[in-house]
């Protein structure tokens, strides 16, 4: 097939066909790739994945050329970057609400998968990657939160790298040569900065790219979760129900870029802080290694696991049970093609079982992100009469009962997705 | 193009085509070999044990050469290490019922010199602490396991980070106050509210799960305290 279409091709493109398969690739994955004709709104949020991944690429580009990781002046560099380089402020504020947005549209596009079934066979492999991306892009966030250097940067920081020293027996040591030193100082800073700017975006960049290959491989899920290539034309062997990306997707595609970049440049513009989530105050102050901010928490899309973390007491006198149960929180996506015993992959067509689970697992892991973002004594405590929470923090007792339903969603998945009653799934996608 | 078989063929093909072409030029070809030279006379074997011993040859050469450099260089360099140097500290000034910080591994080293009744306090709340007879063997050294977790009864020497996740606790010495009427003076970190008695020791109840550590230190003199070293090493 590369062959003949060497030969399709006449001037120009016939002599970089002749050297790279450059019109094969353009059919492959653009004009000849077939989706389905059925997606729907949730369908925006990879396409904007990726386009925030470009900026993030562009802007961090740009701010390298002006910040200094180093500790004596990282603060102030950042500080020169908003006041003193031309446009530095709409840099700085489009790459830190870029971070955000990253996870805003990740979290969509991973609840996406959950409600269509797209993490079910045949599309594990692209989960999987999927789950990769993620855990890159959460180290990729905290490693570029220190680089500020403010009180929240280092005090987070603190609390992260300490949280490995919890492993047992190679912790404390392991979270020493994290550090390359026995506090967060400079050399923390310098080697977060290589890792931010330099490895963990390759990676990123290498796992977006086998997500796609693996995607293009078998194909795209749709809203109805049935497999468009089991029904073909027999002429042709195109999908009845697919057409091709290029350009009826590309276009569909560029008018949801352009609505999130209207509301991208709104944030940027008049809100870039976010009142304290994408931004918080204390990072406005340089860090001090000798005083601890009244309150610290992560940044927003951290806290649910931040709150999992907070709820889990202390078990034989340590706190690796709890460091270990805010790993799990987020690894169990990865184990959700097994646990998924459904007959049916959309929720169009699951039963009523399905939907109050993943009800309550949007409501628990929105209620531990609120709850990450607060000090734990917020709603006040128990009176000291009642039996076993007498005395307890409230908002602790609500975060451990979140935090049993967030883990039941996943353990108790094979139970009831094979239990609920399906509706029938049609032969073709509908709208 | 998105039907699989059709998909699998492209890369293939142009192998296929040259070993066919190669074929017709060289005829004693084994059938089965995907290549286009007699592997009749190749010694199999030998062939299968030199490309292994070369791979593992390879990959420890691989670790043991590149690792090293790569994995040492990320821990403290030796500036780090000579920054992490003890710290000598005068408390000929301390008075009773007042501490001091000292910085020692950019870490704040408290000393607290408690009074009497602030020492005999201690044995009298060991029902409310998580490890009164400091059993944690790691959050101090063995010559401060004892009732004062110190060498002197009313001097303490405590890192103050929280053992929960780094913070810095606030010290709330006196009685009461907005500690409640209980409170019979210690330490309450601001993050996650744990609470610490006048020997670091952790109040049940708290987030954090140990006592806070007391370094290694010694006396030089009887007002010369030598934080970061056990007398042993010196």
């Amino acid at each position: 097939m590369a062959e003949k279409q060497m030969n399709e091709t006449k001037g120009l493109m016939g002599w970089i066909d002749a050297r790279f398969p450059l019109t094969s690739t353009i059919k492959q994955h653009m004009t000849e790739y077939y989706a389905p004709k059925n997606f729907n709104f949730w369908y925006y949020f990879g396409i904007l994945a990726t386009v925030v991944f470009a900026l993030q690429i562009l802007t961090g580009i740009f701010l390298t050329m002006h910040y200094k990781p180093s500790a004596a002046d990282a603060f102030a560099s950042v500080e020169y970057i908003m006041r003193d380089v031309w446009g530095g402020n709409y840099i700085r504020y489009m790459h830190s609400t870029g971070a955000s947005m990253f996870f805003i549209v990740v979290y969509l596009h991973m609840f996406r998968g959950l409600i269509y079934g797209s993490y079910r066979n045949p599309r594990e492999l692209i989960w999987l990657f999927g789950v990769a991306i993620f855990l890159c892009l959460m180290g990729e966030a905290f490693f570029g939160y220190l680089l500020p250097w403010g009180q929240m940067s280092y005090w987070g920081a603190q609390v992260i790298v300490n949280l490995f020293s919890a492993i047992p027996f190679i912790g404390p040591d392991f979270s020493e040569w994290l550090r390359g030193d026995y506090l967060i100082s400079d050399a923390t800073l310098n080697r977060f900065f290589a890792f931010h700017v330099i490895a963990l975006p390759f990676v990123l960049a290498g796992l977006v790219a086998v997500h796609l290959i693996a995607l293009h491989e078998v194909g795209s899920n749709n809203p109805d979760g049935v497999e468009i290539k089991k029904k073909k034309d027999p002429k042709t062997g195109i999908p009845l129900d697919g057409i091709p990306f290029h350009p009826y997707y590309t276009v569909k595609d560029t008018v949801g870029v352009v609505a999130f970049f209207i509301v991208f440049a709104a944030i940027i513009f008049y809100a870039p802080d976010m009142g304290g989530y994408f931004l918080e105050a204390n990072n406005f102050v340089p860090a001090n290694p000798l005083v601890t901010p009244a309150h610290i928490a992560p940044v927003w899309y951290f806290t649910p696991y931040y709150s999992i973390l907070r709820a889990v007491p202390p078990i034989l006198n340590s706190q690796f049970p709890g460091v270990a149960m805010m790993g799990l929180s987020v690894m169990a996506f990865a184990f959700l093609p097994w646990l998924d015993k459904s007959p049916v992959a959309s929720i169009r067509y699951r039963g009523g079982l399905y939907k109050k689970w993943l009800a309550a697992f949007v409501v628990s892991f929105v209620v531990l992100g609120y709850l990450g973002t607060v000090p734990s004594n917020i709603w006040g405590q128990f009176s000291a009469g009642m039996p076993i929470i007498g005395g307890a923090d409230r908002a602790t007792v609500v975060a451990r009962i979140f935090t049993v339903v967030y883990f039941a969603f996943f353990i108790l998945m094979p139970w009831y997705t094979a239990k609920d009653k399906t509706k029938p799934v049609p032969e073709r996608v509908t709208y | 193009m998105s039907d699989k078989p059709n998909d699998k063929k492209p890369p293939r093909k142009p192998r296929a085509a040259v070993n066919k072409a190669d074929s017709e030029i060289s005829k004693p070809v084994q059938s089965e070999s995907p290549l286009s030279f007699d592997t009749s006379a190749v010694d199999v074997e030998k062939r299968k044990f030199i490309t292994i011993a070369t791979a593992c040859v390879g990959a420890a050469g691989a670790l043991g050469i590149m690792a090293p450099p790569f994995v040492g260089s990320m821990a403290p360099s030796e500036r780090a290490k000579a920054a992490g140097a003890p710290v000598e500290v005068d408390i000929s000034k301390l008075e009773a019922g007042s501490m001091m910080t000292v910085e020692w591994r950019g870490k704040p080293v408290w000393i607290i010199k408690r009074t009497p009744e602030q020492t005999a306090e201690l044995a009298k709340h060991n029902d409310s602490l998580s490890d009164p007879n400091c059993d944690v063997t790691s959050q101090q050294p063995a010559y401060c396991k004892n009732a004062s977790r110190s060498i002197k009864q009313d001097i303490a020497v405590i890192i103050g980070i929280c053992t929960h996740l780094g913070c810095s606790p606030s010290a709330k010495m006196q009685k009461g106050g907005d500690m409640g009427d209980a409170w019979t003076g210690g330490f309450f970190c601001p993050c996650h509210g744990s609470k610490f008695d006048l020997a670091g020791r952790v109040f049940k109840g708290s987030p954090a799960p140990t006592n806070l550590v007391v370094p290694p230190h010694q006396y030089l003199t009887d007002t010369t305290l030598l934080i970061g070293v056990d007398k042993a090493e010196a």
